[in-house]
């Protein structure tokens, strides 16, 4: 079997998994190349049986456009059923503070919107498009990561995993976060779409935006939700987005990638990593996602 | 291209972590910004080197703190050859569980030597696991070459010491390479200071070694994960189960023996991504239809008619214990082979296995945390199981303690 026949073979052992041990999964949906490719795989795995789980989106309110137009025509053309819960309900509901400053992130709210779909509908499984090679902290993530009923992950806890023998027993209240291409690397995902010929959302290929430079040299698209200050100077750019998040906290990389052939090549030659090239809540601290994850995030 | 998966063992202080540093940084497959942030780091650990590169694998906030690993981390870098997918382990002896998971999934071990100290009773330990784990391929790396004058009479002493021991360990090829990982001599690039030896560096080995899957076997099986049921108008009577082929090749008329129901009938149909196939090799995920209407669930497991397996209430295992808290024969439990569970019970420790001289012992009465232990196994519906050694994928089980849900054990069957 080829490498990319192998990951894909992986990936569908454990969606199977999912849905063979648990009541009632997810497949946490953003948008994104990751969660994408997940749903690809979802249909090589139960077609042509309907998903055993809906998709479920937490919608921060700072999503791009052309993601959240993505998901809704993917989840009608496939005929398969669309969650989605916002995080400006949340921050009304419980009275929280929205995120504030020059780029306000609802990266630490949504984790409120998440633990809150997950009790209203009482999924026992989440499965998220997550990948190792993404962070320290996901290195060390389970395929099968037990949370507990405050979606807490505690790394000393973790069960072993061994062979391709993935334990999901729980208790009522708490549930696991599966993440069937944990081992797929960045260029995986873009060998996989280019083999499967999978359509992606238009912002991970070269396009002309306004954006401003942060202190730390990232583009940041100009939108409604970012701070302009005096001194922002507002250029027009040709880039891309490497990684799909909020537009308050995703940097959009320089790029001329036409095509997944062109991505391909730009990934040979970049010498820097996806998280760091476009995220700026790991610049926090060094522990900032293992911080995350305990806290009930992804 | 083709995926290499491979664990790593040695001492705390072999320098292991070190290794995989090198090999990731000399390969350059590490980030620019990563590096940057372990340049950061290095500096509040005080590590007087310009960059400490078993940073790069160490992830957790305690790990990092106490500069040791806990946790089996999982690293990829890929080549123009392979994929490589690196369990990285903690060497010391209370993390032998994290170790044993380290290796279940993957086809090669490297065992790190200190060249200062050859073999130890952590190498002897190592070794031991690779060995019950079924690997069939060591590579042992000879490292800190740097600290013994990069002398050839002591790697060719260690070799023959090693080579001694492994004897009874049945590996099928057993390899040596001489390193060291501070300087990075034979890692990536050729060692200067080692002219004497001829061999590969550990990437050269690492992208041309031969994959092996250990025994397993040809003997076709296949085991259903889940049953496909569209129940829409038009697929009204479809009833596919999925899974994936677990070893061998499974044609579309092939007559099988069902498990454990104890039925026979025939594949009707193959289908991969909804298509129809022939027949279906191992790995492969597919969704097979039966001739007859047969009451199947989750768990059970094909197999030609023409071939044989073992379908019984008792098992005989290897356990390897990772639980903190010690267990005692005669509790109920709950054994999962791949998507099979049932009730499970430890009716006797037959005996306790010296993981540091591989010999039986009397075992205490009780199974603790890092045991490896002979037991017998009664289960409340039959298990349908190869020997591990002929077939990885059925000859494995994890116990689930039933009150708190934990995997608290590995088994090999015998």
């Amino acid at each position: 079997m080829d490498y990319l026949d192998q990951l894909e073979a992986e990936a569908i052992y454990i969606l199977r998994e999912v849905a063979g041990q648990f009541e009632r999964p997810a497949l946490l949906f953003s948008g994104g190349k990751d969660s994408i490719c997940l749903v690809h795989l979802a249909l090589k795995a139960f077609r042509p049986g309907k998903f055993p789980f809906p998709l479920v989106h937490v919608d921060t309110g700072h999503n791009f456009p052309e993601a959240i137009e993505y998901r809704d025509n993917l989840a009608e053309k496939l005929g398969e059923k669309l969650i989605v819960r916002y995080v400006a309900d949340t921050i009304q509901e419980k009275n929280l503070q929205d995120g504030k400053g020059k780029f306000p992130s609802r990266n630490a709210l949504q984790t409120y919107t998440l633990l809150d779909v997950i009790n209203e509908f009482e999924f026992d499984a989440c499965i998220g498009g997550a990948r190792r090679d993404e962070e320290k902290a996901r290195a060390k993530e389970r395929i099968f990561s037990v949370r507990d009923e405050f979606g807490q992950w505690d790394p000393k806890k973790q069960r072993p995993e061994l062979w391709n023998i993935y334990n999901g027993k729980i208790d009522k209240g708490e549930n696991v976060r599966v993440f069937p291409i944990s081992n797929w690397t960045e260029l995986d995902v873009w060998n996989y779409i280019k083999r499967e010929n999978i359509e992606l959302p238009s912002i991970y290929f070269t396009h002309e935006r306004e954006c401003i430079k942060t202190e730390h040299g990232q583009w940041m698209n100009v939108n409604e939700f970012v701070q302009l200050e005096p001194t922002d100077k507002i250029e027009k750019v040709r880039v891309r987005y490497r990684t799909v998040g909020d537009m308050t906290c995703t940097a959009a990389v320089e790029s001329e990638a036409n095509s997944v052939d062109d991505i391909i090549n730009e990934l040979k030659e970049t010498r820097i990593s996806e998280r760091g090239a476009t995220r700026m809540d790991d610049r926090i601290s060094e522990a900032a996602m293992e911080d995350r994850k305990k806290g009930g995030y992804f | 291209m083709e995926i290499l998966r491979f664990f790593t063992a040695g001492n705390v202080d072999d320098g292991k972590s070190t290794l995989i540093g090198r090999l990731l940084y000399d390969s350059k497959s590490v980030s620019t910004d990563i590096l940057e942030t372990l340049t950061r780091q290095s500096k509040t650990t005080g590590e007087d080197t310009e960059i400490d590169l078993a940073l790069l694998t160490d992830g957790l906030r305690a790990e990092r703190e106490q500069g040791i690993t806990i946790d089996v981390a999982y690293k990829y870098f890929t080549t123009e050859k392979r994929k490589f997918i690196i369990a990285d382990t903690p060497g010391h002896v209370q993390y032998t569980r994290n170790m044993f998971t380290g290796a279940s999934n993957t086809e090669l071990a490297i065992i790190l030597v200190d060249a200062r100290h050859g073999i130890t009773e952590q190498t002897r330990r190592h070794s031991i696991i690779s060995s019950i784990v079924g690997l069939p391929h060591i590579l042992v790396c000879i490292n800190k070459m740097d600290l013994v004058d990069y002398k050839e009479d002591v790697y060719n002493q260690i070799i023959e010491e090693y080579k001694h021991f492994s004897k009874k360990l049945g590996f099928n090829k057993v390899s040596f390479i001489p390193t060291s990982a501070f300087t990075g001599e034979n890692v990536v690039n050729k060692s200067t200071k080692m002219t004497w030896y001829q061999g590969p560096t550990l990437f050269e080995f690492l992208e041309t070694v031969e994959i092996e899957k250990g025994q397993d076997s040809t003997d076709a099986r296949f085991q259903v994960q889940y049953v496909v049921r569209p129940q829409t108008d038009d697929l009204h009577d479809y009833r596919g189960y999925a899974g994936s082929i677990l070893s061998g090749t499974f044609k579309k008329g092939d007559k099988i023996h069902i498990y454990p129901a104890d039925l026979t009938t025939s594949i009707s149909k193959i289908e991969k991504f909804e298509k129809e196939v022939n027949e279906a090799h191992s790995g492969e995920p597919v969704i097979i239809h039966l001739e007859d209407e047969i009451d199947i669930s989750r768990g059970t497991i094909f197999v030609p008619v023409q071939n044989q397996i073992q379908s019984e209430n008792t098992v005989e295992a290897v356990v390897c214990w990772m639980d903190n808290k010690s267990f005692q024969p005669g509790q109920k439990l709950l054994l999962q082979q791949n998507s099979f569970r049932t009730k499970a019970v430890i009716k006797a420790i037959d005996s306790k296995i010296n993981i540091h001289n591989y010999q039986d012992e009397e075992s205490d009465g009780s199974l603790h945390l890092n045991d490896f232990c002979k037991v017998t196994i009664k289960t409340a519906e039959p298990l349908t199981f190869d020997n591990y050694k002929s077939n990885r994928k059925t000859g494995s089980f994890i116990l689930i303690n039933e009150n708190t849900n934990n995997t608290v054990a590995a088994g090999v069957i015998e």
